[in-house]
């Protein structure tokens, strides 16, 4: 415990020391009137200081909407995406900055996230992560924990997703895949052998896209499990939960 | 500052050029056009400006924040006993955050086990509780704190809640976490975290199924990058 401990505190040491080295900034002349500098990345935050119309500001960093900035002076404060896109740049054009929106959303790559449900009774706690080939074509991978009253269990997917209507604001898709589903009895039973079988599964479902990176997702999932047994198993899932993306 | 002369510069050359060929071309100055023939003005200077492409040195962005905590861990009916995990967040706005968390924990006897003296309800590797969850927080009452006269620091408090699963006593529990946490900024980057929270999950492991409330409390450390 101790160690653990240890070897956190020095890797947070060195992400400091890492910050630490000098920078140059980007340097932005105010337009508007003036704008508000706060003491923190918040609107719950105090108004400290306003630099005026030609003040020239450093950006010195970013927190979701708000920016760091420095005035020639030498004041610093927090000011919002709003004000901030009101300056000018080195070129004398406003300043424009990245804002993460629908068409970011719709041009994304990566994406991963964690959903809940039910599978077949037992409850479920899934994370995947999607790379996108194409606006409409996706491929996932997804690891899933399963939960029941009278065994636990292991799900691992590979799937291809498509998306078929990707600009609707709720967005279904349809998915085709295929994993391994390991399955063990609950300490608490009788003792029987764990189980490991292959599964093919198709499912549909729908993305909303909600703020920022944020996406709200779900599912409905159908599984033949191809068991040693005679027959094969047939297993119904459905999951809610939410992603970002990148 | 240079590239402004060098703009002022070239706009200026850029104005005499058509300045000299622009007035040649006029009757007035011209003789060209007493001649009858229209030739295209002679160019003197051949404009063999490349567009510059100025680079805009990055704005680094501080919306991830990782960390690590230790605290006391009280699960119900095993004692309680010190916690440490790990947590990693990405804040979509000033208010929300989403967040991932492991922590583990060694759990104690039951009262019954240390009463009987010999009977022994889990093994040792059982007794190991560990957990991972992922939440959404929630950021209220942002505002400064003061130390002393000259030194204010960054502080808001938060509501946090979520779900994941626990493995303990040889089980794997679906568990649902709440609480709330506060956090100091020290500076821009570097963070004190207090939080409490409530993990819940449904147990069968003394006989019959209830559900089981566990309470931890801890302090941690967190970066931001």
């Amino acid at each position: 415990m101790k160690s653990a401990l240890r070897s956190l505190l020095i890797i947070l040491l060195l992400l400091a020391a890492s910050a630490l080295h000098a920078k140059e900034y980007r340097e932005v002349s105010v337009a508007d009137p003036y704008i508000e500098m706060r003491t923190g990345p918040g609107k719950g935050y105090p108004i400290t200081y306003v630099a005026e119309r030609g003040e020239n500001v450093e950006i010195i960093r970013r927190k979701t909407d708000w920016f760091k900035v420095r005035t020639d002076r030498g004041r610093e404060g927090w000011v919002n995406i709003v004000q901030m896109e009101q300056t000018l740049d080195a070129a004398g054009e406003t300043t424009e900055f990245e804002r993460v929106g629908r068409d970011e959303f719709l041009q994304r790559r990566w994406e991963t996230g964690i959903l809940t449900g039910d599978f077949s009774g037992a409850d479920t706690v899934s994370i995947y992560g999607g790379y996108s080939i194409s606006r409409n074509l996706s491929v996932e991978v997804w690891g899933s924990q399963l939960i029941g009253n009278f065994s636990n269990g292991w799900l691992g997917t590979v799937a291809v997703v498509h998306e078929t209507w990707p600009e609707w604001r709720i967005s279904p898709y349809f998915t085709l895949g295929t994993g391994i589903v390991q399955t063990s009895p609950k300490s608490t039973l009788v003792a029987t052998p764990d189980r490991s079988d292959q599964f093919a599964m198709v499912g549909a479902g729908a993305r909303v896209y909600v703020t920022r990176r944020f996406v709200l997702r779900g599912e409905y999932k159908s599984y033949v499990v191809i068991t040693s047994r005679d027959d094969n198993e047939e297993v119904e899932e459905w999951k809610l939960g939410f992603g970002f993306f990148f | 500052m240079e590239t402004r002369v060098r703009i002022l510069f070239l706009t200026l050359v850029a104005g005499m050029t058509l300045a000299t060929s622009g007035c040649s071309s006029l009757p007035f100055f011209g003789k060209k056009q007493d001649t009858g023939t229209a030739e295209a003005p002679e160019q003197v200077i051949e404009p063999e400006v490349e567009r510059r492409d100025i680079v805009k040195p990055k704005i680094d962005t501080e919306d991830f924040e990782i960390g690590g905590f230790a605290g006391i861990m009280s699960v119900e009916d095993f004692g309680a006993s010190p916690v440490v995990g790990a947590t990693l967040a990405y804040h979509f706005s000033e208010a929300l955050f989403a967040e991932a968390a492991i922590g583990r924990t060694d759990t104690e006897e039951t009262s019954f086990e240390r009463l009987s003296g010999a009977a022994q309800l889990l093994t040792d590797d059982e007794r190991q509780f560990t957990y991972y969850n992922a939440s959404v927080g929630w950021n209220l009452f942002p505002g400064e704190a003061f130390f002393g006269r000259n030194r204010a620091f960054n502080q808001s408090f938060y509501l946090i809640g979520g779900l994941g699963s626990t493995r303990f006593g040889g089980d794997d529990l679906f568990t649902i976490n709440f609480g709330a946490g506060y956090r100091l900024l020290f500076n821009d980057v570097f963070a004190l975290r207090v939080d409490f929270r409530d993990h819940v999950f449904d147990s069968d492991l003394l006989g019959e199924s209830e559900t089981v409330h566990n309470l931890t409390g801890h302090i941690g450390f967190s970066f931001f990058f």
